[in-house]
């Protein structure tokens, strides 16, 4: 009945073709990327003459609240481009049977193909192919530290070195913020793993709050009460509300913005040639240097009537060539590591959107595994979510910090018991 | 000290109340609808501009001049201190903290100016092409369809069955009355954002999941409706009812001739409520539909909202776009929200 | 427009030609009275349908616990969601509570209500009154009201975030006038004051439409006695048009009063229910743990709403029945 209602459109197009293959791909965008597929799915009709790949564009707040609760009764699409590796995995389909060269994928997509292999999926099993790898990383206003003759930190210098360094640039031309980190447990973790942060025990079971998260909590709290963070990007909102700074950092009202690589191609567009600006590279803590991975992916889901025809969509997405066309428009980072190491020729960008692209793919290798494991992690939304919640309390009094800490550790272990 | 807001016009000319009551319809217009003009000013303006603060009124953007020697034309600077304060000049290229500069008129100097120095020229610009993206990325007119026709299907059905329901609440005298009314006035309680996940369940078991009837039939039963409606109803004269009753009319007609029309300012305003919500509606449309050729305005809208960025030009100018056919629906039905028992010479 | 008129006044015709001879059997074989719930049925029906079994669905959510949809992949935990949302050393402190963000939703609900529905109901009659009146540009009066309805909440909040953000144009405005600048959305009593401000705004139009509506009940002659006897405007505000108004007004009261406690869209959007916990109302809370992290804790919030239900029915009958007292129908 609901198929014959809702693909009466559809099926006009494709009742000429006899066996044709339906399938619909669930998508949503921060850039291009729905457009980027759908004009590559032309070439794989042509390759693939009996299966038909429909896009379906929608905000991502579908993938995040309705494509759950579709998947868990029975509906929902053959494919998606989602984040949440681990709250979707256990209705994600394996297409290492339905792939011809699962080795290939397996050495291009290695790392990030961990990112869907938890619960009850297979060890080797093949989910995801990530056409969106993102790095946390920090961006600097160059022309404020030549206008205010202070060096820019080198890479590798320390988040200190930064904090210093950026109050007396603001303070030399007058601008309100030093420095800023969106609002989300994800880019909070980075700097905490700098900082001694383990997260996990040896039986990988998390442990939120120790010596090194305490430390950077302590810091971050500081730099609040002392003006050095921007207070409106975490204090001005509440729960695990995400927010990022990104408006200050282009109206040049901010000397150095932690966030990601996504931010790369909008800089580009919206900042032009107002001033110039570049990656960090790696910040350290006392303990290690590293940023946080992430990003977007394809999966197929294991309720699909035609497993072979998802499997070569997977298989076609992983190609080089066609990875490399997309990420070319989108202007992502490639998670293929073939093309990590060929390079990806952008079209059409800046010097800065060229030269900070290159320098966040770099600074990729120098991640901890502790970082890989937070983001392969099945419920690290709960942690991305409570440390945001919890923090703001301190930084605007409505807890101390340890009655903060204490609160989130407890967030975090009511969430696992709900975990089945 | 209440008068301005009971007087009448054409009775004692223009006095007092009429200034305040003026005066209130004034500042209720800086403040309802400021706002919302300056929210169409901004559709017409770029990304980068609707990043700027602090915010301006009009969407401008830099002046762009054609300079010989040069292919493409060069953003124009005034130039406001230094040895060329008070010139206009085009940048060529800025490199730190200086830029390069050239006159128009005399194309081979090149300046070095401080960017300190200069400020740019900007002039009203109209960004059109967030709106032209709008019709070219999205299958507007089929999505447009699918928004009007839940729309209509579901505001006849909402005024039919919830009209009926209230005559039936406010007319009648039966044992369950009470109990009823109450039903319906508890089913608000409990928050929308709660039941999205039962009524899910509810919907994919009945097959409905990707059909604009999984958004019709579950929006229609309002209790908002039901309620607003039996509390006008209550306000007609039951001897009207009787005397019609009299002359044999049948209770379809006492309904269908007399309360009907009758309740015409609170039916307009249903209307009203009912196109609003089912045209604005998205969190449901968005967990029950997730194919393209059965998608509405809203979720198409609300596609430029990604993870981490959302396209605030175009999801401007779509908003635009798709507060146009309500305003003309309002503009239609609020007359009728002056013709009641009042005019009708009834007691 | 002639044409289009008639073609109405054709299809309503039509309409009660079609259902009539249906409907006058019925009345034939069920009587009058019995008639009422013919009625009733089929709003009745799909209130069933969609509204009554997703409630019953939501009692299953809230006695079970685990991250699942499907009733029967829950484990049933009995009262475990109320006892955890009602544990407490004190009500008034909600530090020493085991779920503090729930009681802090439940402190910034309480007084957003109180505040909220009070402004609104005067601003709203007040309103209403006016655009009663035989003004000039009356429409377009009454689309300025309304317009602000119109916009969906991340629409709402982002205009009032150009206005109230530290470089907004409030603040450029009190810049201008020589006046100092206020971070609105970071202080928490200000932010609290802008999201009683916003919601307002946004949801007045509503109410000003359902009394307007409401005032063209009253019939024009009871005015007319009044003016003759001499009785001043300000007691024919008083003793005619609210008395007469009462069966509207309590349709705004409650509604107003079930949609304050249910507040969430815009605010959410503009202050995140921040700073810290300042603006978190309690469909935030509810869908902070049901909706936005993961694992969803679905039990716990569809626990939290059925309280949160619990204590708006009482609210609201005790409004019908204080209504009822006055003598008014109800």
């Amino acid at each position: 009945m609901k198929r014959i209602l809702a693909t009466t459109a559809t099926l006009a197009l494709s009742a000429g073709m006899a066996h044709a293959q339906e399938l619909r791909f669930m998508c949503y965008q921060d850039g291009t990327e729905c457009q980027a597929w759908e004009a590559q799915f032309e070439t794989f009709h042509a390759e693939n003459p009996g299966i038909t790949v429909i896009v379906d564009e929608v905000p991502y707040a579908a993938i995040i609240e309705s494509l759950p609760i579709q998947l868990e009764v029975g509906e929902g699409p053959d494919l998606a481009r989602v984040t949440d590796y681990g709250g979707l995995a256990r209705y994600m389909l394996d297409v290492r049977p339905h792939v011809s060269d699962a080795d290939a994928i397996e050495a291009r997509y290695g790392q990030s193909l961990a990112w869907a292999r938890v619960g009850d999926n297979a060890p080797d099993g093949i989910y995801n192919i990530v056409d969106q790898l993102t790095a946390t990383g920090g961006f600097a206003n160059k022309t404020f530290f030549e206008q205010a003759g202070v060096d820019m930190p080198e890479p590798g210098a320390s988040w200190a070195d930064w904090a210093e360094a950026s109050r007396a640039v603001r303070d030399a031309v007058g601008v309100d913020f030093a420095m800023a980190i969106d609002r989300t447990g994800h880019r909070f973790a980075a700097p905490a793993m700098s900082f001694g942060a383990a997260l996990f025990d040896d039986n990988g079971d998390p442990i939120l709050v120790d010596d090194g998260f305490r430390a950077f909590a302590e810091q971050f709290v500081a730099w609040h009460e002392d003006g050095t963070m921007a207070r409106d990007v975490w204090a001005g909102a509440g729960g695990g509300t995400y927010q990022d700074a990104a408006g200050e950092f282009i109206n040049a009202n901010l000397v150095m913005y932690y966030s990601g690589s996504w931010q790369i191609g909008r800089f580009g567009r919206d900042i032009g040639d107002m001033f110039d600006w570049v990656a960090t590279g790696a910040i350290c803590g006392p303990e290690a240097c590293t940023g946080m991975p992430g990003g977007a992916g394809i999966v197929g889901f294991s309720h699909t009537q035609h497993p072979e025809a998802v499997g070569a969509v997977m298989e076609f997405i992983a190609r080089d060539d066609v990875q490399a066309a997309v990420l070319a428009q989108t202007r992502n980072i490639p998670a293929n590591a073939m093309l990590q190491e060929a390079g990806i020729a952008y079209e059409d960008v800046s010097e800065d959107v060229a030269a900070a692209l290159t320098a966040f793919a770099a600074s990729i290798p120098s991640f901890s595994d502790t970082a890989y494991a937070l983001q392969g992690y099945a419920n690290n939304r709960a942690i991305y979510t409570s440390i945001p919640a919890r923090i703001t309390q301190a930084i605007v009094g409505e807890l101390s910090l340890d009655e903060a800490l204490e609160r989130l550790d407890q967030d975090i272990a009511d969430a696992l018991a709900e975990a089945q | 000290m209440f008068s301005w807001l009971l007087g009448r016009r054409g009775r004692n000319g223009f006095d007092l109340t009429d200034w305040l009551a003026f005066g209130f319809l004034g500042l209720g217009v800086v403040l309802m609808l400021g706002p919302v003009l300056w929210l169409v000013l901004s559709s017409f303006k770029t990304e980068a501009a609707l990043q700027e603060f602090p915010p301006r009124l009009m969407p401008l953007a830099p002046v762009m001049v054609e300079v010989s020697g040069h292919a493409e034309p060069l953003p124009l600077y005034a130039i406001t201190d230094g040895p060329e304060a008070g010139r206009e000049l085009a940048q060529i290229r800025r490199i730190g903290l200086n830029a390069q500069m050239v006159d128009p008129a005399r194309p081979d100097e090149v300046l070095n100016i401080h960017i300190n120095d200069r400020e740019a020229i900007r002039s009203v610009a109209v960004a059109t092409e967030n709106y032209t993206t709008v019709f070219t990325r999205f299958n507007f007119l089929l999505y447009f369809w699918n928004s009007t026709f839940i729309t209509v299907v579901a505001t006849i059905l909402t005024v039919l069955f919830n009209s009926m329901a209230a005559f039936a609440l406010a007319k009648y005298r039966f044992t369950g009355r009470t109990a009823v009314f109450v039903l319906i006035i508890a089913t608000l309680m409990i928050p929308p954002t709660i039941t999205l996940v039962p009524l899910f369940l509810v919907v994919s078991q009945m097959g409905l999941v990707n059909s604009h009837w999984g958004v019709i039939w579950p929006a229609i039963a309002t209790p908002t409706g039901v309620f607003l409606l039996r509390q006008y109803m209550l306000t007609i004269p039951d001897d009207l009812l009787d005397a019609a009753r009299m002359d044999h009319a049948s209770e379809w007609r006492v309904y269908w001739k007399i309360v009907l029309p009758l309740s015409a300012p609170a039916l307009a305003v249903l209307v009203i409520f009912s196109v609003m919500w089912r045209w604005n509606e998205f969190l449901w449309p968005l967990i029950v539909l997730n194919r393209s050729e059965v998608f509405t305005l809203q979720l198409a809208l609300n596609a430029f909202q990604g993870e981490l960025q959302t396209s605030w030009s175009n999801l401007l100018a779509m908003t635009v776009l798709t507060l146009l056919p309500i305003t003309v629906v309002f503009a239609f039905l609020q007359k009728y929200i002056t013709q009641g028992i009042a005019q009708s010479g009834v007691k | 427009m002639v044409q289009i008129r008639a073609a109405g006044v054709a299809l309503y015709e039509g309409a009660f030609n079609l259902l009539e001879r249906p409907m006058l059997a019925l009345q034939r074989v069920l009587g009058q009275h019995r008639l009422a719930w013919v009625f009733l049925l089929p709003n009745l029906l799909i209130f069933g349908l969609f509204t009554f079994v997703p409630i019953i669905l939501n009692f299953a959510f809230a006695t079970t616990s685990g991250d699942r949809i499907i009733i029967g992949d829950r484990p049933y935990v009995g009262a475990a969601n109320f006892a955890s949302l009602l544990d407490c050393e004190s009500y008034l402190n909600p530090n020493t509570c085991r779920r503090d963000l729930f009681w802090r939703a439940v402190h910034n609900t309480g007084w957003f209500v109180v505040l909220q529905v009070g402004f609104m109901v005067l601003f709203s009659l007040i309103t209403a009154l006016i655009l009663n009146r035989d003004i000039v540009l009356r429409g377009f009066f009454r689309a300025v009201f309304f317009y602000p309805v119109l916009l969906s909440p991340v629409v709402v909040a982002l205009i009032w975030k150009w206005i109230l953000q530290r470089n907004g144009v409030l603040n450029a405005g009190l810049d201008w006038a020589g006046f100092g600048t206020v971070n609105w959305l970071l202080e928490a009593n200000w932010a609290f004051f802008w999201i009683v401000f916003v919601s307002i705004w946004a949801n007045m139009g509503f109410y000003v439409l359902i009394l307007l509506a409401g005032l063209q009940s009253i019939p024009g002659d009871v005015y007319e006695a009044a003016e003759m006897d001499g009785t001043p405007r300000w007691r024919q505000l008083l003793r005619i048009t609210l008395p007469l108004l009462m069966p509207t007004m309590l349709v705004v009261l409650v509604l107003s009063l079930i949609r304050a406690v249910q507040a969430f869209d815009e605010i959410y959007v503009l202050t995140g229910g921040g700073p810290g916990s300042a603006t978190t109302l309690l469909i935030q809370y509810i869908y902070d743990v049901g909706f936005a992290t993961r694992p969803r804790v679905y039990g716990l919030a569809a626990a939290a709403s059925l309280m949160m239900a619990g204590v708006l029915f009482v609210l609201t009958m005790a409004q019908l029945a204080a209504t009822r007292k006055r003598g008014e129908d109800g």
